[in-house]
């Protein structure tokens, strides 16, 4: 028989099995409208169940953090369900805490929306929303830490505080077909509202940053969701701390700027720690500003300079430098960013000092 | 189609549960028959899943065998439309198995997708129109080896979660030991040759 009998043949039955397929996802999936409730009717919507929760939040221009893209991998969506949801899936057996499953929490990625939902998310997912942005500008700032300004295509205005985060949506390159979301402070000051600024440090076999290093170009668009998190200024104190490593260096900036921006009455010293001199970056950017404020301190610090480098500035880990510097604990608050590692010895040493555990913050990655 | 073989379907059923069956005399199904047998809970699910697959493809892929396949006289593309039936099938029964049946569903939902890919479902629609059986024997065919899958996989299950206790020499821990009690299982299962013929 001919070549494309065969082909007609498989094409013809293939399509009828799509055809099947579709109705009966038609069929089945049809649960009708349902009424998902939110924070006890602080918002109120009914959509066509059949989804799951992940995606039906998402067409209501609610977004749940998900960095895997709904395939229950992460464990991040989790949301707190106030009426009878089903039992938990085995899917989400490996994430949810005894705790968790006590008080009604589920992965939103999992439950499929198939009656009427009444649910607990935290206020400010509120305001998080889908932007399409278009990279700007691209700047190298260190050996393997480059910033990307995005400028805002739709919506056009982002209202965030500073210190909060975005999530990246990357495309399939090279080898890797599956996409991902990343999570990457903003370093840009909310008064600039209709641009995103992110730091991104390379980590070698990182889907994410690889993407973002070697494969995105001025002039690219791409998806960022957010504003997420809650590492920001909080009330409390007069005199702020600020301890950043790497690409920990981003929220802090926003926070700093911010706060001088609106001219509010604290005394803030930041401390970065890098290894050698070619780890740091923005330096000519903060001394300035120490030079203008009298209010704000710039304490950078290496932990292995080179002798080329001909350092002149404090050395030793960032947690020695730190303990050199601050020796009274009252009215202070301290904002960490950076690695686990660097941020544990840090509250190790400021509780050491006699900070509060409430007057430390931070954000780990 | 020719003739069918004048063998009764209950003699069907029982030769493909015990001398024929899927996974110790056919070695069919033996991906998920290794990797899914390390617990008697999940195995036992599986093997439930299994079953009810093959009777729903076995019963499908006959009808279009019969209606569509045979009279376009597209005999030589039966693998490939075997493959698309089931797993359209597979679909269609998941999505009505969470409509109606959610408790089901909760325990063999998991196991849906993978079972399209297991190759003893596409052997048992294969091997029921080499054999010429008709309706009523393939579905007995299909019961039968889901039902003997069911039985092996749930008794391999069994022995690993009693060898898991057990201290095997180096390097034979894992599907090694696994592969090795399967043979032994086929051998067993050879002492019920001869009292059920199928062919």
């Amino acid at each position: 028989m001919s070549i494309s009998a065969t082909v007609i043949s498989v094409s013809l039955i293939s399509t009828a099995l799509a055809v099947l397929v579709v109705l009966a996802d038609r069929i089945f999936n049809n649960y009708g409208e349902c009424e998902i409730d939110i924070n006890n009717g602080t918002r109120k919507f009914k959509v066509d169940g059949g989804s799951t929760l992940l995606a039906t939040l998402a067409s209501q221009q609610i977004f749940i953090p998900s960095a895997c893209g709904g395939k229950a991998t992460c464990g991040l969506c989790k949301v707190r369900m106030a009426g009878d949801a089903g039992v938990v899936l085995p899917t989400e057996e490996p994430y949810l805490t005894e705790d968790e499953k006590a008080n009604g929490v589920r992965l939103a990625c999992q439950l499929k929306v198939k009656q009427d939902m009444q649910l607990h998310i935290p206020e400010e997912l509120f305001s998080v929303k889908e932007y399409k942005a278009r990279v700007e500008k691209i700047t190298q700032l260190t050996h393997d830490i480059k910033e990307f300004r995005f400028t805002l295509l739709g919506p056009k205005q982002i209202e965030f505080r500073a210190g909060q985060y975005m999530q990246i949506e990357t495309r399939p390159y090279d080898n890797v077909r599956e996409i991902v979301t990343r999570a990457y402070s903003m370093a840009s000051l909310p008064s600039d509202n209709q641009a995103i600024e992110l730091i991104v440090r390379l980590v070698p076999g990182g889907i994410c940053t690889t993407f973002m290093h070697d494969h995105v170009k001025e002039g690219d668009t791409l998806i960022l969701r957010g504003p997420f998190g809650d590492f920001y200024l909080h009330e409390g104190a007069d005199e702020l701390l600020f301890i950043a490593g790497g690409s920990g260096l981003a929220p802090v900036k926003s926070i700093i700027f911010d706060v001088l921006e609106k001219g509010l009455d604290k005394k803030m010293t930041l401390f970065f720690g890098a290894v050698t001199k070619k780890d740091l970056y923005y330096v000519d950017l903060f001394q300035q500003l120490a030079d203008k404020h009298e209010n704000f301190n710039y304490v950078p610090a290496l932990s292995g300079p080179e002798p080329e480098d001909n350092w002149q500035g404090e050395t030793g880990l960032i947690t020695e430098v730190m303990k050199r510097h601050v020796a009274d604990p009252h009215n202070k608050q301290a904002y960490l960013c950076g690695s686990p590692g660097m941020i544990n010895a840090c509250v190790k040493v400021l509780e050491g000092i006699g900070l509060r555990e409430d007057s430390i913050f931070y954000d780990k990655f | 189609m020719g003739e069918s073989p004048a063998i009764s379907p209950f003699v069907i059923l029982l030769a493909s549960i015990f001398t024929s069956n899927m996974v110790l005399a056919n070695f069919l199904g033996m991906c998920s028959f290794i990797s899914v047998s390390s617990e008697f809970k999940t195995a036992s699910g599986l093997g439930k899943a299994v079953t009810l697959v093959m009777v729903f493809t076995t019963m499908i892929n006959w009808l279009v065998y019969r209606f569509i396949v045979l009279p376009l006289g597209l005999e030589y593309l039966r693998y490939i439309i075997f493959i698309m039936v089931i797993a359209a099938t597979v679909q269609i029964i998941e999505m009505a198995m969470d409509r109606y049946l959610p408790e089901l569903h909760m325990k063999l939902g998991i196991f849906l997708p993978l079972i399209t890919v297991n190759c003893s479902i596409l052997g048992i629609s294969l091997f029921m129109v080499i054999r010429n059986y008709n309706l009523l024997q393939s579905l007995f065919f299909g019961i039968g080896s889901g039902l003997g899958w069911w039985l092996a996989i749930s008794a391999l299950a069994a022995i690993r979660e009693k060898m898991a206790k057990s201290r095997l020499p180096k390097g034979l821990d894992g599907p090694a030991i696994t592969f090795i009690t399967t043979g032994i299982m086929a051998l067993a299962f050879v002492g019920f040759s001869g009292i059920f013929v199928i062919q």
